[in-house]
């Protein structure tokens, strides 16, 4: 299987090329657009600011090219916060795959300190649909480090409760999103991956 | 619920894993990676790999380190230890690291906080701090690994440094380390309710309700330890089992 993860200015991509490798699947780092379209998978992952995350990708025609493909692509978290429809995150319009809205936490949970910013752990997703939660037990804990959230709609297919619940995964047609790490959350990560790569 | 973390800690000197008490006399507890996924097995929830003499003598060897740690373990990990530039961070993170941690070089130039978070993000920015209490009842910072005491408050450098764009901080009692005798509630707790980031409690950890009264009493986000567990004093199923028992919210 051609396995493809899209290079571009956001990290965690070496982290996501080593978790595949321990589950035994090779994947190819790049940005070459007719190599990402001519794969069987793609991941797209990313941990940093949105606005100069889809400036770099605009800049090189990516944003286009991921909308547009058809083969089963993985948004991981910034990844995923990208392919919504807009950022609070210094209020950038996003690719629009999934119509959900990317939203800060809030300065209203930091005024009491009852919650942190970023939200930075382990932390239960529920209500798990389609064949990319296969085997995972609701309430499974998985790894999270995010200060911006995607809101519940109808693309949800998982749900995480912090200061609110919001999307933890999305899911539209050939599109999945992930918040959380799949790379960094263990056995359950691990089997996440394994899912996707076999869908 | 987010969970409260169990971070085990690694200090490597030469590339093997070692715990002083109160950062001297070092004794040796093996390979950090082959350690670190033993620990990741057993539910620790994150490790942080700290190059203990990186900063006196200018050690950069880390990065070979984190390839390593990245390609054997699935659960994140920090790796700490001489950082001072963008560069240092850019290529511990190409080589996998998710966090990495800063002490004396963000003290000397804070700029590197702000420098560090615009370039790679809030969270990956851990902001390590060794402090001790002196007889004034103040908490002071401590630099070059406990070697070179300041005059700046604990509380007063923890809130700058996440004004500057610090997304955790890793507080260490120098009081406290070693010793046992359980953590420093006081300016955890101090600076858990005073900061809008996240506080890893460490130094002192000793037994297994201390890690409660931390977690409650000190209101920790998360606590590091390393020799009791490197010793086997304690084991992590162990003190998972018993923070749940004490309706403590943890990964099991």
């Amino acid at each position: 299987m051609n396995l493809v993860i899209i290079k571009y200015n956001a990290g965690n991509i070496q982290s996501v090329l080593y978790a595949l490798e321990r589950i035994g699947a090779e994947a190819k780092v790049t940005d070459d657009i007719f190599e990402i379209q001519q794969a069987d998978k793609v991941i797209f992952p990313g941990v940093g600011e949105a606005s100069s995350a889809m400036r770099y990708l605009k800049e090189r025609g990516l944003d286009k090219v991921i909308k547009e493909l058809k083969q089963p692509v993985l948004g991981i978290c910034l990844g995923m916060q990208l392919m919504c429809r807009y950022s609070e995150e210094n209020d950038v319009e996003c690719l629009g795959i999934f119509d959900e809205d990317v939203k800060y936490f809030g300065k209203s949970a930091l005024a009491n300190h009852t919650f942190k910013i970023p939200q930075i752990g382990w932390n239960n997703i529920y209500d798990l649909k389609t064949p990319l939660f296969n085997n995972i037990p609701q309430n499974s804990y998985t790894y999270f480090v995010h200060s911006y959230y995607a809101a519940l709609g109808s693309h949800t297919i998982a749900t995480t409760n912090y200061i609110l619940p919001y999307s933890s995964a999305l899911h539209k047609t050939n599109f999945y999103g992930v918040q959380f790490h799949p790379e960094k959350s263990a056995d359950t990560g691990e089997r996440i991956l394994q899912n996707f790569i076999t869908l | 619920m987010l969970t409260k973390r169990i971070i085990p800690c690694l200090d490597i000197k030469d590339g093997r894993t070692v715990k002083g008490t109160n950062f001297v006399n070092l004794r040796d507890a093996g390979d950090p990676v082959e350690l670190g996924a033993l620990y990741a097995q057993q539910g620790a929830d994150e490790l942080v790999f700290l190059d203990i003499t990186a900063t006196v003598e200018k050690r950069k060897t880390l990065s070979e380190l984190a390839n390593r740690i990245s390609h054997h373990i699935n659960i994140p990990f920090t790796v700490g230890g001489g950082i001072s530039s963008v560069q240092d961070v850019n290529v511990l993170l190409q080589n996998g690291a998710d966090k990495i941690s800063v002490n004396t070089a963000a003290f000397k130039q804070p700029q590197l906080i702000s420098e560090l978070a615009n370039e790679f993000g809030s969270q990956c920015v851990v902001l390590a701090i060794d402090t001790r209490k002196e007889d004034d009842g103040e908490w002071y910072v401590y630099l070059n690994g406990g070697r070179t005491k300041t005059d700046t408050r604990c509380e007063d450098w923890a809130k700058q440094a996440v004004d500057l764009g610090a997304g955790e901080i890793l507080l260490t009692s120098m009081n406290h380390d070693g010793t046992k005798q359980g953590f420093a509630l006081d300016i955890t707790k101090t600076l858990s309710v005073q900061l809008p980031v996240p506080v890893i409690a460490s130094g002192g950890g000793g037994s297994m309700q201390h890690f409660v009264t931390v977690f409650e009493e000190g209101k920790a986000d998360a606590a590091l330890a390393a020799s009791i567990f490197h010793f086997k004093e304690i084991s992590i199923p162990e003190l998972k089992q018993y923070l749940f028992s004490k309706a403590i919210e943890v990964r099991m």
